[in-house]
């Protein structure tokens, strides 16, 4: 095993635990920022595996925006179904 | 219970499909023919220090222009399904009137934002910006690009609306940064076909010297323009989820 699996199993294994943790998440918000870690954890390795640029992608588009695309969207039905109710 | 017995075996399935991409894995040894005349190519022929850069805007720049073709897709669709029908923007500015009545007479109105995040979005916001703007400028020089540095300003958008709900952006200005700087890509594409080899070429600029910021031909230009097209588009998307 080479020194840079040595990092990337766990870091891996830890991805993984985080996608089944944001899955089984009670509230949203917290499976929103769930799966925005993944995707910064995801952007770790790609530094690991020497690929600056696609790692800037990810954690930026990843992590970053689309945690607040969903967050808005979240509000967004959420103000729908209240004013369904009223 | 049958029904997680499947699930189970699918996943299964997709594994052992997989697995001889898991055994083939291993270090590359060497380059691939396309992959060494990238590399020698990009430096030499181009002029640019990243390498990722070179492939990105000139050898696959037709996959880039149709990147930022699905993006505009993404966008318009965003755009066409949040519309508001003209309707419910005279039942919006109604209600608004009436709140600002409301808080004007006792604090009764929506809650402050917070001190520390509005006053601390103002100072960031430039910082925000600017960086972006370094990051897709120097794209051919340093790890990132037109995409990366869009999102970078994106996202400083995203802080400066989530700091002041109050605040908004104008469509028409977003939609013209972003309309223009589409059409000068495509112009400067077809100044390739023209003055050099084809489409989406960059060297019809002299390429300088290596690592410089004024190298690589129209690399930094071209860059640039994607960078102001996918920020506006994004912070478009943004300001129209908002409301």
């Amino acid at each position: 095993m080479s020194t840079i699996e040595i990092f990337l199993i766990p870091i891996g294994l830890f991805m993984v635990a985080g996608a089944i943790l944001a899955l089984y998440q009670k509230s949203l918000i917290a499976a929103i920022v769930t799966a925005g870690v993944v995707s910064l954890v995801a952007s770790v390795i790609y530094i690991i595996l020497a690929a600056p640029d696609v790692a800037m992608t990810e954690a930026a588009i990843g992590s970053a925006l689309t945690t607040v695309v969903f967050l808005y969207a979240l509000s967004r039905i959420r103000k729908q179904g209240g004013s369904e109710n009223d | 219970m049958i029904k997680r017995l499947l699930i189970l075996v699918a996943i299964a399935l997709f594994g052992l499909m997989l697995l001889p991409l898991l055994t083939d894995l291993g270090p590359f040894k060497q380059l691939t023919p396309l992959a060494t005349r990238y590399a020698e190519g990009g430096t030499g022929e181009l002029g640019a220090a990243n390498l990722v850069t070179a492939v990105v805007v000139t050898y696959r720049g037709l996959d880039t222009l149709g990147e930022v073709t699905v993006l505009f897709a993404a966008t318009a669709g965003v755009g066409f399904l949040l519309r508001k029908s003209s309707r419910q923007k005279d039942e919006e500015r109604g209600a608004a009137d009436s709140e600002e009545a409301g808080s004007a007479g006792g604090q009764a109105g929506r809650s402050p934002f917070s001190e520390i995040l509005s006053t601390g979005s103002v100072a960031l916001f430039p910082l925000i910006l600017m960086f972006g703007a370094y990051i897709f400028i120097h794209g051919h020089l340093t790890p990132g690009g037109g995409f990366q540095g869009g999102v970078v300003i994106a996202s400083g958008f995203a802080l400066l609306l989530a700091a002041n709900s109050a605040r908004r952006l104008s469509h028409g200005v977003l939609q013209l940064v972003e309309s223009l700087s589409g059409a000068v890509y495509v112009a400067l594409g077809v100044l390739g076909l023209v003055l050099a080899a084809g489409f989406l070429d960059t060297t019809f600029l002299p390429l300088g010297k290596l690592g410089q910021l004024f190298s690589a031909g129209a690399i930094p230009i071209i860059y640039s323009f994607v960078g102001l097209k996918v920020g506006s588009e994004l912070t478009n998307i943004l300001e129209s989820l908002r409301k």
